[in-house]
């Protein structure tokens, strides 16, 4: 399984980004394997508009299965809904602790 | 003859000049039409009795996908340039508010699988003032962003439908970016309005290298002119910048203002300042 | 950190002059952008020094190369946007960017490039760090360019733990203010007690409503026009929209934008009531 979390910097004991689509880093945890990558967003952190869904789509890409943020704008949440992306609202924690909450 | 009544910054006095001045004209018997495309924000109709005669709805074409027939091979979103066209799997959803309408998924899509509806993007209203002036109007919607396709809209309807007046005015949007743009460069004169603060200068430094990139023919209404200071004056003079026509800070032209009030009905006496224009740009 | 947007449907309501004024009252524990990016004046008032310049590119716009061109006509069909002239040359103030010249083009004949529309600039101001930016005359995008500094203003402000993030947006309801508002806390809207101030205020309510963004209003120069001002702060009432703050009608925020100041550096008596404002603004975040 893989768990998509927006975060302020590229380790697991990074806090978690306040924002979603324009996050300053991805960290994407496969939970089967133990391993994680980072994805730098700081291209998508100041684009245009379309955001949401680009990102949204970029996970669907990627085979995510859970996304983690305070809170999803209403176009990325239409992607990941349609992409059966499951969401769900974690704020003011390290990536590792998110990815923790919800790996059950 | 087709004005532009222009400003870089903001509520310096557009609205004031170009309602006033549409007046003037029509008092001295020409046929006037007066547009109001500052469609995010459209004021001009407060100060005049209007009988409105037609609505019009401009509308983008966007696109509907036919589930049946999409196969989900995703070449609509490679070609859209917006994020408004997403396929996930079988599935290729819209979002309606990114789409510039350009129609290029429609002719990518191999399997013709798209069609393309109409989404309303504001109003257009016409009528006549109780003067008889021409009177347009743009209304941007609320949360739309596609305003220079809206007065695009408007000047069009405009220039196809209404030949036969003296003079074309137009109220344009402030700053000095795409719809500012799109409002003056058709015009044949260009007149600015600013006032002398530190703020008002900066904003007309970069409204006229605008108009000079245009190329157009332009002169400066100074509003509010006892305050501030000399910079303004110092440089339209540097520049070769003609100063149309002037009108003092006064409290009493504010609160005239407040009430929709007209300058030349409330204040005859400041008419000379716009016969100033008026006899620069008459035919 | 806390995201205060300042804003007005109409021009030349005070914006500017009370944004650089709670930079002022705040000064040490804030960054600034400016926004109103059309526009831009608060750098007049806050004197920023230039630390980093960066280009800024709006898009991507279509080139014709002429040499390689049959003039088939088929781009000047397909472009909606009537961005290309009957001799094949791209208007780039018309080109919306959608690329569909390029798909139509039978000989691979038109470039896609990256277009620099503006620049944007990471300052000290005499308050703090301060993002603006200046957006190429004649140059469209100006959406896209708040986005942008807004997210190097966000960064900053949480890279130097300030609490507040300021930003100063245009005036409008389009795609610079959607822009400007998106993600704020809150919107400080500022209007005058007039007619269009009225008219106004109830079309950029509609829009911060639309975001759900939680708005406050501020009625400068209310003594202008009492009645209006009456009617105005009743609308604003009705809509639960807070009134925090109504100032009167004061010459001083012209002469203190003469000088360079904030009004709250020009005159002890708008200082003491901005700074109520200022106050209520934060207590209500």
């Amino acid at each position: 399984m893989k768990i998509a979390v927006p975060s302020q910097g590229n380790s697991l004991d990074s806090m978690m980004d306040t924002r979603f689509a324009r996050a300053k880093y991805f960290i994407i945890y496969d939970t089967d394997k133990e391993t994680f990558e980072v994805i730098d967003n700081e291209q998508n952190a100041a684009a245009g508009g379309g955001v949401g869904v680009k990102v949204g789509q970029d996970l669907a890409n990627m085979g995510v299965n859970i996304a983690i943020a305070p809170h999803f704008g209403p176009n990325a949440e239409q992607v990941l809904k349609t992409a059966n992306i499951t969401m769900k609202s974690l704020s003011n924690i390290t990536v590792k602790e998110a990815v923790d909450a919800v790996r059950q | 003859m087709k004005i532009a009544i222009a400003s870089g910054k903001g509520g310096t006095g557009k609205t004031t000049i170009s309602t006033n001045l549409a007046y003037l004209l029509k008092e001295n018997n020409y046929r006037v039409l007066l547009a109001d495309c500052d469609v995010e924000e459209p004021n001009d109709d407060i100060f005049f009795n209007i009988e409105w005669k037609e609505n019009i709805e401009p509308f983008i074409l966007i696109p509907e996908v036919d589930p049946n027939k999409c196969t989900g091979c995703g070449e609509c979103t490679k070609a859209c340039q917006y994020h408004a066209i997403v396929n996930i799997g079988k599935k290729t959803i819209v979002f309606p508010e990114l789409c510039h309408g350009c129609g290029l998924c429609t002719y990518a899509c191999p399997e013709d699988a798209i069609r393309e509806v109409k989404r309303p993007i504001g109003k257009i209203s016409n009528g006549y003032t109780a003067e008889n002036i021409r009177f347009f109007k743009g209304l941007l919607n609320i949360g739309e962003t596609v305003t220079t396709s809206l007065i695009t809209n408007l000047l069009k309807y405009i220039d196809e439908n209404e030949k036969n007046y003296d003079f074309y005015l137009y109220d344009s949007p402030p700053g000095t970016s795409c719809p500012v743009i799109e409002t003056t460069k058709n015009a044949d004169y260009i007149l600015l309005v600013t006032e002398p603060t530190p703020f008002g200068l900066n904003d007309l430094k970069m409204a006229v290298e605008m108009i000079r990139k245009l190329g157009k023919d332009f002169g400066v209404f100074v509003n509010k002119s006892t305050i501030g200071n000399d910079d303004l004056w110092n440089y339209c003079k540097a520049e070769n910048i003609e100063i149309l026509g002037q009108l003092p800070n006064s409290r009493e032209i504010a609160t005239s203002y407040s009430n929709g009030g007209l300058i030349l009905k409330d204040f005859p006496a400041y008419r000379k300042e716009f016969l100033k224009i008026y006899s620069k740009i008459k035919v | 950190m806390k995201e205060i947007v300042v804003l007005s449907g109409k021009g030349g309501t005070g914006k500017t002059s009370l944004t650089a004024s709670f930079a002022i009252l705040e000064k040490g524990n804030i960054v600034v952008a400016d926004c109103d990016v059309d526009a831009a004046d608060l750098h007049l008032l806050l004197t920023p020094k230039i630390n980093e310049t960066h280009d800024f590119s709006g898009g991507k716009k279509a080139f014709i190369q002429k040499d390689k061109c049959i003039s088939c006509g088929k781009c000047i069909e397909a472009c909606r946007f009537d961005a290309i002239s009957d001799d094949y040359v791209v208007d780039p103030i018309g080109c919306e960017g959608c690329k569909f010249c390029v798909y139509v083009c039978p000989v691979g004949a038109i470039d896609f490039n990256k277009n620099i529309s503006g620049q944007y600039f990471l300052s000290d101001s005499r308050v703090g760090p301060m993002v603006h930016a200046k957006l190429g005359v004649a140059e469209e995008n100006s959406g896209k360019l708040v986005t942008y500094i807004k997210a190097k203003g966000e960064n900053i402000t949480r890279q130097n733990n300030k609490d507040y993030f300021l930003v100063d947006a245009s005036p409008g309801v389009g795609c610079a203010i959607i822009a400007s508002i998106t993600g704020a806390d809150i919107a400080v809207i500022v209007t005058e007690p007039t007619l269009s101030g009225l008219h106004d205020f109830e079309r950029v309510l509609k829009l911060t409503k639309q975001f759900r963004i939680k708005s406050l209003l501020i009625i400068n120069k209310y003594d202008l026009n009492l009645k209006m001002a009456t009617s105005i702060e009743n609308f604003a009432k009705s809509n639960g929209v807070k009134v925090i703050g109504k100032i009167p009608y004061d010459d001083d925020f012209y002469e203190s934008q003469v000088e360079g100041k904030a009004a709250v550096e020009y005159s002890d008596k708008l200082k003491s009531m901005i700074n109520v404002i200022w106050e209520k603004v934060k207590e209500n975040l």
